[in-house]
């Protein structure tokens, strides 16, 4: 199993994933610079959070033009599953391998706490080693995570069963309270149609082993990094 | 033409008429624009510490673990094993006030490049924090804006913003505080310095360009504010955390190669500190060409150029031969790179732009011919005791609800949700307990973090103020098992022209300076901001701490949280038959109106054993959970338990207290100091220890259910306990903000 991990100038949990992964599996990842216009062969892409280039424009709408996502682009519409957590998922929003956008927290302010979120469908490779509707704890650090689509977008996930998760409380319930940016339908990650290219908010690397507070984050490693049973 | 005779400039930026003389005696002549403005800034109370200096070296800064004192751009003190950590606290308070947004941020961002200009990777950053009071219509404004700064800038640069603390107080309704301080980690035998060296060696300019931002910052950080001081809001400059991130990484990256003789970052007062710093400390001279400082608009002038406190810039001495490979570095991070001058032997600064000379001062007269002031000061008035006969009798519950559902003792969970406190995966402790614990990357140990100051006990006593806040933060890192190391401080006062601030600040240092002995904790590095007064009305004196301390196997480690019920409470320390000190306490301040009385004394030797047992007890194993008992007293410390884990508790007063609830509020609010609450399962054994290590020792409790009782009494429950301490601060912040 060989996992990359982009690195923007900007992202700031590329080594807090390559550290999980390195930790789950024993190897280091390679780590790709975003200028490289290659990806080395590898078995599972990670997109890790940050703030790509500075993001003072819409969130991830730079970095969705950059050489590295033209290769990443090619690598998915190969089949690579990629997984794209918090900057990751609004770059491949923006650069169009998800639906959707992803605004401004209902809040309109950054947040950074533990969330509840339920797995809604296995059928993905951050989500084949969970059970569905498993709940799991797990941090959102964000100012931009309010996920949104059109009707026809949102009938479409809902349909193909394209949502993977979504904030609940701790019992499973998908309540308003339970929504920590506002997005639509509880929604915290989807796939694309063919389902190798998952996006999430929260960040699973940073509650994957018991000094951190948890564990849950494994869970959907494991997945994505080939180690589920 | 004599020196008299030189007709003097009406706007002398900041400087006396006095020090004016000295630099045309030092000079020989009267200055240019640009050097005037050289020497304005330079001999600002904000670089030269003029007034403050005399006794700052007063200081204890030694110690067998300090590697770094002050005087380079962060203290640095070893935590074995090779590893060293670098810290310092450091205010951004005048520009925070004028601009909130910008001015708390590029205050974070100032803080992490003192620490990774010493070769340190940031992993942390706190705050302390002070506004005026919630009434007053521009704290809400203020609140919103400094949050939003620290957060954005913290959040994009990817280091968590893991604590610190929050007041409210009208003294600071025209100056509010906002220290930032950073921790970074760092190699022992890695460590960056500031001082040149190598005559010819060449100075390369790296980061973002030169604007025109922020020019005469630190002049205007060194004055008081009047009603058109937000009028300075071209003097704060403009951050972008983005453009740090890069600078960092590329900053390390060279770091990791032989290419750098010294380095310094350009804060305040930019251009002109970085360059007379380093080549002041070397003992040597520069020459700058101006011509070829990257800038952001052309047309600058020296005088621009020289003053700019443009964010995210750098200043090195690089080895002959190697700015190729530094060059390499900084443009794969796509950053300015440019060679801007060379070392001389002269002992001068000497400018060059469009060539002519703009500037040629001896750096001499910049540095150690800067003005020192011992200016006259007077000790505040000792406050008498309050009498434990007029604790008043307000039923216990009301007291309660009152102050944690208000400002001094609400959750600040609002704030610190707006924070990235785990980026970097190696927040162990997040923000809410006694101290931060933040692993140390890749092993078992971990730092603990805090800051702390009370400055209403400061106001009533300095020196004793001042020996408290070193104490409480001593206390705060033992509460969490880590044994303390060394702290940061910093001063920020009035007018220190005025004599009875003067005495705040020298009764704080020298109350600071008896506390750091008593328990070895030398401050390695700190920060002085004076003028923090509006109209002639002055701040508190707020000397605030930040500790480090150094927990050697995060394992053993505890927090605030009363996670399981039959546990015994027990307070360590202190006086186990004192009737409760509410001199200065919040009780006494916040419910009885009255804040004219002595703060509780501080018995350092006391501290340090009640301090030391409790690690050793920690250690053992024999501590479930800790708090140290601050402001709200012994009950408070309580409550904060119950709410971090979910239990209850059920307390029993000594016997010894009157029967009437004046003496159980005294005893349950008083703020008594070097205290612990303690929770464990095995009280005797804890006991014994406290009888042996003669630290009292006190059961007070146990805990368990899902309220406060005491004394059989039902007082609040958790869940109503929850309500209102998480309340207060959403909703006030929730209102619509007035701005400006």
């Amino acid at each position: 199993m060989t996992a990359a991990v982009i690195v923007f100038p900007g992202s700031n949990c590329d080594r807090d994933a390559a550290v999980a992964i390195q930790r789950l599996t024993g190897e280091k990842p390679v780590m790709v610079w975003h200028r490289d216009s290659e990806i080395p062969p590898c078995d599972l892409i990670v997109i890790p959070g940050g703030f790509s280039y500075g993001d003072y424009l819409r969130c991830g709408a730079i970095a969705a033009t950059s050489p590295v996502m033209a290769a990443v682009r090619r690598r998915a519409e190969a089949g690579t599953p990629v997984l794209g957590i918090c900057n990751g998922f609004q770059i491949l929003v923006e650069c169009g391998l998800l639906p959707g956008a992803l605004l401004r927290n209902a809040s309109m302010r950054y947040v950074c706490k533990d969330v509840h979120i339920r797995v809604e469908t296995t059928a993905t490779p951050a989500t084949l080693g969970a059970r569905r509707g498993d709940v799991l704890r797990i941090p959102v650090a964000h100012g931009d995570g309010n996920y949104f689509a059109d009707e026809a977008t949102l009938k479409l996930l809902e349909d193909e069963n394209r949502v993977v998760f979504r904030y609940c409380d701790r019992d499973g319930a998908v309540t308003a309270r339970a929504n920590p940016n506002g997005s639509i339908g509880n929604i915290a990650g989807i796939c694309n149609a063919e389902r190798n290219v998952v996006g999430m908010m929260p960040h699973p690397e940073r509650m994957f082993e018991p000094e951190l507070g948890g564990t849950d984050g494994a869970v959907i490693l494991r997945s994505a990094l080939g180690l589920a049973a | 033409m004599s020196v008299e005779a030189v007709a003097r400039p009406d706007d002398l930026m900041g400087l006396s008429e006095e020090e004016y003389d000295r630099i045309l005696a030092l000079l020989g002549r009267a200055p240019n624009r640009t050097e005037l403005g050289i020497f304005s800034v330079m001999w600002s109370e904000h670089c030269s510490y003029k007034s403050s200096k005399k006794w700052l070296m007063t200081l204890p800064t030694s110690g067998p673990q300090v590697i770094q004192g002050p005087g380079e751009n962060a203290g640095v003190v070893s935590i074995g094993d090779g590893q060293a950590v670098a810290f310092k606290i450091e205010s951004h308070n005048h520009p925070s006030f004028i601009e909130p947004v910008q001015g708390a941020a590029t205050g974070v961002g100032g803080i992490l490049r003192d620490v990774f200009t010493m070769g340190a990777r940031p992993v942390a950053i706190l705050n302390a924090l002070r506004f005026g009071s919630p009434d007053h219509p521009r704290t809400r404004y203020l609140v919103a804006g400094v949050v939003q700064g620290i957060g954005h800038y913290g959040n994009c640069i990817g280091i968590p913003t893991v604590g610190g603390e929050t007041q409210f107080d009208a003294s600071y309704n025209g100056n509010i505080l906002v220290n930032a301080m950073a921790v970074g980690l760092v190699g022992a035998d890695r460590i960056f310095r500031s001082a040149a060296a190598g005559v010819g060696n060449p100075i390369v300019y790296v980061g973002s360009k030169t604007g025109r931002d922020g020019i005469h910052g630190a002049t205007m950080a060194s004055a008081e504010f009047d009603d058109e001081s937000v009028e300075n809001r071209p003097t704060v400059q403009v951050g972008d955390p983005f453009t740090e991130k890069l600078l960092l990484e590329a900053c390390l990256e060279l770091m990791a190669t032989d290419a750098i003789v010294a380095i310094q970052d350009m804060g305040a007062a930019g251009l002109t500190s970085s360059t007379v710093e380093m080549a002041a400390k070397g003992g040597l001279g520069v020459e700058l060409d101006l011509d070829r400082v990257p800038t952001r608009e052309p047309g600058m002038t020296a005088y621009e150029l020289m003053l700019s406190e443009s964010q995210e810039r750098m200043l090195m001495v690089l080895k002959p031969g190697s700015e190729d490979r530094a060059r390499a570095v900084f443009e794969r991070w796509e950053l300015d790179f440019a060679v801007i001058g060379t070392l001389t032997d002269t002992g001068r600064m000497v400018l060059k732009k469009d060539g002519l000379t703009a500037a040629d001062i001896p750096l001499k007269a910049l540095v150690d011919e800067a003005p020192l002031y011992d200016r006259p000061h007077v000790a505040a008035q000792p406050r008498p005791p309050l009498d434990p006969a007029h604790y008043p009798d307000m039923p216990l519950g009301d007291a309660l609800r009152k102050l944690v559902s208000g400002p001094a003792l609400a959750s600040r969970r609002w704030i610190w949700e707006q924070y990235d406190h785990m980026v970097m995966g190696d927040t162990i402790g997040r923000p809410g307990g006694d101290a931060a614990v933040v692993r140390v990357h890749g092993t078992g140990k971990a730092l603990a973090l805090t800051t702390d100051c009370n400055p209403h006990y400061c106001a009533a006593d300095p020196r004793t103020g001042g020996a408290q806040a070193v104490a409480e933060a001593w206390r705060n890192l033992s509460a969490v098992g880590a044994e303390p190391l060394a702290c940061t401080n910093n001063l920020n006062f009035g007018n220190p022209q005025r004599p009875e601030i003067m005495g705040q600040l020298v009764g704080c240092i020298q109350g600071m300076a008896e506390a750091c002995r008593a328990l070895d904790f030398p401050i390695v590095s700190g920060n002085v901001s004076l003028y923090n007064e509006t109209n002639g009305v002055a701040i508190l004196p707020t000397p605030v701490i930040g500790g480090v301390g150094l927990l050697a196997d995060l394992a053993r480690r505890v927090d605030i949280a009363l996670r399981r019920p039959s546990l015994a409470l027990i307070v360590l320390g202190g006086d186990a038959d004192a009737p409760g000190w509410l001199g200065q306490s919040l009780f006494a301040r916040q419910l009885m109106g009255r804040d004219g009385d002595a703060p509780p004394p501080v018995d350092l030797a006391a501290e340090r054993r009640a301090g030391e047992l409790v690690r050793r007890l920690i250690g053992a194993g024999l501590v479930a959970a800790c708090h140290d008992v601050s402001d709200g007293g012994l009950v408070t410390a309580v409550v904060e338990m119950m709410l971090a884990g979910g239990q209850g508790a059920s307390l029993t007063t000594p016997p010894f207290l009157a029967p009437r609830e004046g003496a159980v509020n005294g005893w349950l609010f008083g703020e008594d100091q070097g205290r612990y609450v303690v929770a464990t399962e095995a009280p005797q054994q804890l006991q014994e220890q406290a009888a042996a290590a003669g630290v009292a020792a006190l059961v007070i409790g146990t805990s368990g259910g899902d309220r406060l009782t005491v004394d059989g009494r039902e007082i609040i429950s958790t869940a109503e306990l929850r309500v209102l301490n998480e309340f207060w601060l959403p909703r006030y912040m929730g209102a619509p903000a007035a701005h400006g």
